[in-house]
């Protein structure tokens, strides 16, 4: 995602990296400043998030999630979530959702150091979460904004139906970009819409090329934390823009390089130089421990092959490309495609096909109590992919961005355990060939 | 029928986690099929015209130990989604011959791809409703969602479901929903004559009696009830919310009333009352169907509302009609829909000067101590207002 | 001989496991966790090379003719004697730490009273310690820290009611001595205290007297073997703090299946119910670990929440049980919560219910938790391990084999007497394999 790591020269960064830092800078900055330049602003989600769209209108995008997020690297969410409980909203309800709120009781401050102003739209874009829709009526309650609600039906079936896609299209069609043209004073362009799908498809090519180097040995990457920044532009505010096509290009190069001389990923505390343990990755990561949680693998060799969520924002790897010939309809199947939309079995598949093709030793569940989209059926999930693969299964249980419900010690005390069992497996079932 | 007659039946019905009568009905005729949906909202109508039973699962209540349930899910869920697989898993809901899922939450959501995994053989089929309302968007995806319903029941069932069959069909949930409508403003008029349980335990009774022998129940309860004087009590009147889903324990609606409310209006068995009027019988059924759950369904938390300005509207009008002093939020714990909602409808209630008391709760909640206190002080604090 | 050492560091007690090269227990060892989890791991190894000598020695015996049928008789009281031993050596290190602490200048005035209160405390505690080591007797524990805190009290009490010396500072005395008593650990070949406790068995059984000199030789050579330390692995919660390279350290999850495989090798499910947490564990056949889950957030479902019940309720913990199984009516408790489930006994006292009801509904709600975890690790598979201080609890025995049987089926459930010392069995398992392999 988009994290703005300000830790100290220590922490190695790649080019990639800093140019992504750079570009959310710059869009915070834009979203200061934007009112005063007579411009626009839209709330949308991470998933289902319609960034070309948006762009069309001259809008500049904020996304809550990726303010939340930013809270919660930075060890502010704490604070903001203490905030909404005390007006009254309840301990058990998403943390992304106080987060966000509690930010906007204390000053609405964003990351820059400087007042986020009030959005003029908010893109409701239902998809793959129930909570978002609650977090709008939230949001539009607070500042009495223009929404736009965009249904996107769920993939019950595992399959996208034409009544689903009709269904989002004419909603984009009938609702959301009047609304947005009215908001904006901008007219739809759909040959505009069309440009920037051409440049996401360009740069959608080279993030799955960069995400498929994990199925080598050793892998480049490490898909999971490292996968976050990997995933930041085309998941957020950025995606159609010539500048993240130049970025993907930048972070293919670089990554190409790494697989050239057989380097494992970097990470906050190193490069990763013995791969001892691959791991497909199942949840969305803690930013409140970022960069602790992600010390707990790199001290143990593990290095994540694939992950779920680096799929949450798009599903890119299975073929689908945003479509410049079908403008809108492409809009619709991308944001029906998103991982949290889709049904348990296809996940269950999804992730199956992952174990299989990036070789990986194991598979864990990082449960997420925020998020029910994600965690409810996880363990039955855990069970069936065991089975189905063969290999171990490790489950740990934290949050998005409540730091109390992020126990160190617990955490360090099962992902060792589980380490340690792959390990024993492993050995053992050397052992039993070899004799 | 005498009233304990009436309220035994329907408190038998209600404890019945075997489904007994659901297979009664079943083995009363030759190849009959029984669905399954969870709470909220799913088009009966079309069900029945199919000649399946649609059975109500609320999950387990407060007399079923969880042990299977707990091992799909984490501690931060809700109780209802676990207690619905133990009842799976223990074999008591084998008569179902499918199973709808609304689009209640993410978790029941996923619950529904957690039952195909489990029971491939079943048909299961999340009911996903739009949450755009114009006719012409929402409305025409809503047709061909009812109408891929249609076919997957024809197909289980064998047989085509006429438009004439929904007609009939429409018109005895119209029935049903015209006696309930009649019950619910029998206890708006005369609470201390419709005790809040007793109706509870009835529209439970709904949930797995075939839809005609519900009406007539309700009717005969109506009857029943006309033909005794009940003592009135000094209790104000409340309405209730957030029970749409997770059930409570009949000893909390009773501990609510102990203490001193009324209840004159609430939501459980949503299902029932969704549509707020009758469904047309003359013209294309299925449209009629889709066109009133566009254009006339009660507000919930389930659902988006989509002007600002309309936010709890439908709730401080069932406090406005039904001449309520105060609204009890009983929500559910971990409940998503219920949690989120909240603070807006608080706040709603504020700006017309309506007072409101909040808890949480579980299908299973035994500390009903609390709950009595709670509704107690909320009860003496309107009196006192009103008084002053 | 080589021997391999398991220590499994535990919030409550720390255990340690000794083996031979075969892989056969010579000895256990358990004192009570500490701050400093490096003493309390050394205090426990030593415990077990003690328990150790005394195997070995009990296996030089059982060749004696002379000591024939008498030998458990002897070596049980051979060992009390020893432990007595053991118990006024540590009480003469008290007196001289207390004394020290009740220094001129630390009280002035009351130093020379103090200190003649505390010899009179003394003198009391050693008379009074045969007592408790005698035969038949009963400790409520065997920890030093527990004995002689009670015993400490108790003197200090009646001594302190006619002084002007308050009972306060008699206990801030023993407080700041006793960290540093409890903190020296003793040497398991120490010879001088074997042959007194030796010739105090001998001197009370005129059957052993005429042993004596045979017995001290075998004492001797007993002690002469050297018991090398080949390899060391430590686990439980205090293991990252322990001063140990990563090879040496396991995690407790590894050591609980392991050891519970060791103990009944046809074990496929363990469940463990700690202090702090609740662990269920699926191991194969050779007890590696396939699958676990663990309940370590909440403290419903674990000892602790029996440790509340016992509090709301005035009792000792290991009364629970029994009051349990004296329930006649079963009690259904739907607090799953810790915090609440006194609020529940209350109600439910109020509303007439009995306390022996309630109990054994609490009972069944703990279980009924390690049931939810259980069926989440995989369900309970035969044969089934139950381990953990729960496990000496009969009324959680009960609940746990009826549920278990209700939803798996029959099944063999397995309840060891030593099972607290299952963590450090899989240890020293992992050590012994980690050289003999």
């Amino acid at each position: 995602m988009n994290t703005a790591v300000t830790n100290s020269a220590e922490v190695q960064k790649e080019d990639s990296m800093l140019l992504q830092k750079a570009m959310i800078s710059a869009n915070y900055d834009a979203l200061s400043t934007a009112h005063e330049e007579g411009r626009k602003i839209s709330s949308t989600f991470v998933p289902g998030n319609l960034n070309e769209l948006l762009m069309c209108f001259d809008l500049v995008r904020n996304l809550p999630e990726i303010n939340a997020l930013q809270a919660g690297m930075r060890k502010k969410s704490g604070g903001y979530i203490m905030e909404a409980e005390r007006s009254g909203h309840s301990e058990d309800v998403c943390t992304y959702v106080k987060s966000d709120l509690g930010m906007m009781a204390k000053g609405q401050v964003g990351p820059n150091g400087k007042p986020l102003p009030t959005p003029d739209v908010l893109l409701l874009s239902y998809t793959g979460c129930f909570t978002f829709m609650k977090w709008f009526e939230l949001v539009r309650d607070e500042y009495d904004c223009e929404t736009a609600m965009l249904h996107v039906p769920y993939q019950a079936d595992g399959e996208i139906t034409d009544n689903m896609r009709d269904f989002v299209v004419m909603q984009l069609k009938e609702h959301v970009i009047p609304t947005l043209e009215r908001v904006s004073g901008v007219k739809f362009d759909i040959d505009r819409l069309r440009e920037y799908l051409r440049e996401s498809a360009k740069a959608e090519e080279n993030l799955v090329w960069v995400l498929q180097s994990a199925k080598n040995r050793p892998s480049p990457i490490d898909a999971y934390f490292g996968g976050v920044y990997y995933c930041g532009p085309i998941f957020t505010a950025f995606r159609g823009s010539k500048q993240t096509t130049e970025y993907y290009e930048a972070l293919r190069t670089e990554v190409e390089e790494r697989l050239e001389q057989g380097l494992g990923p970097v990470t906050p505390e190193g490069v990763l130089d013995e791969e001892r343990i691959r791991l497909v990755v199942e949840g969305p990561p803690n930013w409140t421990h970022f960069r602790d949680f992600w010390k707990m693998f790199y001290d143990e060799g593990v290095v994540v092959v694939a992950s779920s969520y680096t799929k949450v924002g798009g599903v890119y790897d299975f073929g689908f490309r945003h479509d410049p010939d079908h403008p809108l309809e492409s809009l619709a199947d991308y944001c029906l495609g998103c991982y949290t939309n889709h049904s348990l079995p296809s996940r269950v598949n999804m992730l199956c096909n992952y174990m299989d093709e990036y070789e990986a030793d194991g598979f864990l569940v990082n449960s997420i109590k925020s998020c029910n989209s994600f965690s409810a059926g996880q363990l039955l999930m855990l069970r069936e992919i065991e089975e189905r693969t063969g290999k171990p299964a490790g489950f740990i249980e934290t949050d998005l961005v409540d730091p109390r419900y992020f126990s160190p010690a617990n955490v360090k005390n099962r992902l060792e355990s589980y380490f340690q069992m792959i390990e024993q497996k492993k050995a053992h079932g050397d052992a039993k060939t070899a004799a | 029928m005498a009233l304990e007659a009436i309220v035994e039946r329907c408190r038998n019905l209600c404890d019945d986690l075997s489904f007994d009568c659901v297979k009664q009905w079943k083995s009363a005729g030759t190849s009959r099929k029984a669905i399954g949906h969870m709470p909220v909202y799913v088009p009966r109508e079309l069900i029945h015209a199919a000649g399946m039973l649609p059975v109500g699962i609320l999950g387990g209540g407060d007399q079923l130990d969880v042990i299977h349930g707990d091992a799909y899910y984490q501690s931060y869920i809700c109780r209802i989604p676990r207690s619905t697989i133990e009842l799976a898993v223990t074999g008591r809901l084998d008569e179902l011959d499918g199973m709808l899922f609304p689009s209640t939450c993410d978790v029941i959501r996923n619950l529904s791809g957690m039952w195909q995994l489990k029971f491939p053989d079943k048909l299961v089929r999340y009911f996903d409703v739009p949450q755009d309302f114009d006719l012409d968007v929402g409305g025409v995806f809503y047709r061909r969602e009812l109408q891929l319903l249609r076919d997957q029941l024809a197909e289980l069932g064998g047989r085509e479901i006429s438009d004439d069959d929904l007609r009939v069909s429409i018109a005895l949930y119209n029935e049903n929903r015209c006696a309930i409508r009649e019950l619910y403003a029998y206890r708006s008029a005369e609470p201390w004559q419709v005790p809040t349980p007793e109706v509870y335990l009835l529209m439970r009774a709904g949930m797995v009696l075939p839809v005609d022998e519900h009406t007539r129940l309700i009717h005969d309860y109506i009857a029943a009830v006309r033909a005794v004087e009940r003592p009135v009590r000094d209790n104000c009147r409340v309405v209730v919310t957030g029970l749409f889903c997770e059930q409570p324990p009949l000893g909390l609606l009773k501990s609510i009333e102990m203490a001193g409310c009324y209840v004159v209006d609430d939501d459980f068995m949503l299902v029932a009352r969704w549509l707020l009027d009758d469904v047309p019988t003359e013209g294309d059924p299925l449209k009629n169907l889709s066109d009133a759950f566009i254009t006339y369904s009660v507000e919930t938390s389930c659902k988006y509302v989509p002007k600002r300005e309309a936010k709890g509207k439908f709730l401080i009008e069932s406090v406005r009609k039904n001449h309520a002093e105060g609204v009890i939020f009983a929500s559910p714990s971990f409940c998503d829909p219920a949690l989120l909602d909240r603070p807006m409808l608080q706040k709603a209630l504020t700006a017309q000067g309506i007072p409101y008391t909040a808890f949480k709760f579980a299908e299973n909640t035994g500390q009903l101590q609390p709950i009595r206190e709670q509704a107690g002080t909320f009860a003496d604090s309107i009196k006192l207002w009103s008084a002053a | 001989m080589k021997t391999f050492i398991g220590i499994d560091l535990g919030s409550t007690t720390t255990k340690a496991i000794v083996l031979d090269s075969d892989a056969s227990v010579l000895g256990r060892g358990i004192t009570n966790s500490r701050s400093n989890y490096g003493i309390a791991a050394d205090v426990a190894k030593q415990e077990a090379f003690l328990d150790a000598r005394f195997f070995l020695f009990g296996k030089l015996l059982q060749d004696l003719p002379t000591l024939d049928g008498y030998l458990d008789e002897f070596l049980s009281r051979f060992e009390q004697d020893f432990r007595l031993e053991q118990y006024l050596d540590q009480l003469a290190e008290l007196e001289r730490a207390c004394l020290d602490s009740a220094t001129d200048d630390r009280l002035a005035k009351d130093g020379a009273e103090t200190r003649a209160l505390l010899a009179d405390v003394f003198r009391q505690l050693d008379h009074e310690a045969p007592k408790l080591y005698a035969q038949g007797s009963s400790r409520k524990s065997d920890f030093f820290r527990d004995i002689a805190g009670s015993q400490y009290s108790r003197a200090a009490e009646s001594v302190t009611q006619d002084s002007r010396i308050s009972f306060e500072a008699m206990l801030n005395i023993y407080d700041r001595s006793i960290i540093e008593v409890e903190n020296h650990i003793s040497n398991s070949a120490d010879e001088a205290k074997f042959l007194s406790a030796l010739d105090r068995t001998c001197k009370q059984s005129p059957r052993f007297a005429g042993l004596l000199d045979e017995l001290r030789q075998l004492v001797r050579r007993v002690l002469a073997y050297e018991l090398e330390e080949s390899y060391v692995v430590g686990t439980g919660y205090g293991r990252a703090t322990l001063p140990f390279s990563k090879e040496h350290i396991r995690s407790e999850i590894l050591c609980h299946g392991l050891g519970a495989h060791i103990m009944h090798p046809k074990t496929s499910t363990v469940l463990d119910i700690g202090g702090q947490d609740t662990k269920a564990i699926q191991v194969d056949s050779d007890g590696i670990v396939e699958s676990f889950q663990m309940n370590d957030r909440c403290a419903a479902g674990c000892g602790r929440y029996l440790g509340y019940i016992a509090d709301e309720m005035n009792l000792g913990l290991h009364e629970l049980g029994p009051m349990a199984m004296q329930a006649t009516r079963k009690v259904r408790i739907n607090s799953t919560c810790t915090v609440f489930a006194g609020a529940e006994l209350r109600d439910r006292l109020s509303m007439g219910e009995k306390r022996e009801d309630i109990v054994s509904g609490l009972h069944r709600a703990i279980i009924l938790r390690a049931m939810s975890i259980l069926s989440r690790s995989g369900g309970i598979r035969d044969q089934f391990t139950f381990t953990g201080g729960v496990a000496k609890n009969e009324a959680a025995v009960a609940v746990l084999k009826e549920l278990a049987t209700e939803n798996y089926g029959e099944l063999t459930m397995n309840v060891n007497p030593d099972s607290i010392y299952t963590g450090a069995l899989g240890a020293a398992t992992f050590a012994q394999r980690a050289v003999v392999h």
